[in-house]
């Protein structure tokens, strides 16, 4: 656990980042809502699916998404297009049991900018999620 | 027959989730072939069906007290049926994805499914001998069953 909040601070220190949280289960999507540690990231909507997922994209421009691969309706793959192609310089976590190597190529080719096996520990997501907004 | 190393994959992705996002290790009782009858379950149970180089089934099942104090440790407040359920198929997922890691495309494996209820039965092959391996954490006991020929 980390004792002190890290900063998600970019070029514009003065606007919070926005994450969307992109899980089917609702559990993952509280888990991964409560334990980010920054202050400066702020949640902006949390999807169930990849067509939701969409939706809010669109309502909520968020700069940041943690993205669950097995869905229903549309799954992480496809979704992962989708939002690129809305939103180019968004920042895609994906965080997934699927932990082979193909499946992870296959999300970064579409986008993806990191890769987060589940389970994980909070460490371990707030490593992950520092990581894709150092590239940022 | 199973062979140890797939078993291991099976039993790894089990202990992992308990290791990783709860923090505190279970540990593995002595895993037994159930000759007679099924292995049956408890409340709540995560299968995962296998095909390709075997076929079968592989769940997780486990009482509703060890689920919740799981709840518990992942800091969450709803401790309801859904939420349990939900639970038992992240863990099911974490197996799942662990074989298909170890297995590549060898296995074909299911998206998980959820059941509830300490008398529900889980299909199996006929003549099938499962293997049951007790999963142990704090006081609290599941099982993994692995049905696979």
């Amino acid at each position: 656990m980390f004792a002190v909040k890290a900063s998600a601070a970019g070029p514009d220190p003065g606007r919070p980042r926005r994450l969307l949280i992109v899980d089917d289960s609702n559990i993952m999507r509280r888990h991964i809502e409560r334990s980010q540690q920054f202050d400066d990231l702020e949640v902006v909507g949390t999807a169930a699916n990849g067509v939701e997922a969409v939706e809010l994209f669109k309502r909520t421009d968020p700069d940041v998404v943690t993205m669950d691969l097995t869905m229903p309706q549309m799954d992480g793959i496809e979704c992962i297009s989708q939002l690129v192609a809305l939103k180019p310089t968004v920042r895609i976590l994906v965080v997934s049991a699927l932990a082979d190597k193909a499946t992870a190529v296959e999300a970064m080719e579409k986008g993806a900018n990191g890769f987060l096996n589940k389970p994980f520990s909070d460490r371990q997501l707030n490593e992950a999620l520092a990581e894709l907004l150092r590239g940022s | 027959m199973l062979q140890e190393r797939e078993l291991k994959t099976f039993v790894d992705g089990t202990t992992n989730y308990f290791e990783i996002a709860a923090q505190q290790p279970a540990s593995v009782g002595s895993p037994y072939l159930v000759t007679k009858g099924t292995p049956g379950v408890h409340g709540y149970t995560g299968v995962i069906k296998v095909s390709g180089k075997r076929e079968g089934v592989v769940y997780f099942t486990a009482p509703r007290t060890m689920l919740t104090v799981l709840l518990m440790k992942l800091k969450e407040t709803d401790f309801s049926d859904a939420t349990l359920c939900d639970l038992v198929g992240e863990v099911a997922n974490t197996i799942s994805g662990n074989a298909r890691r170890d297995f590549g495309r060898d296995f074909v494996i299911s998206v998980p499914s959820v059941l509830t209820g300490d008398e529900v039965e889980i299909p199996m092959t006929a003549n099938m001998r499962p293997y049951v391996i007790p999963i142990n954490w704090r006081s609290h006991s599941a099982k993994l069953v692995v049905a696979l020929k």
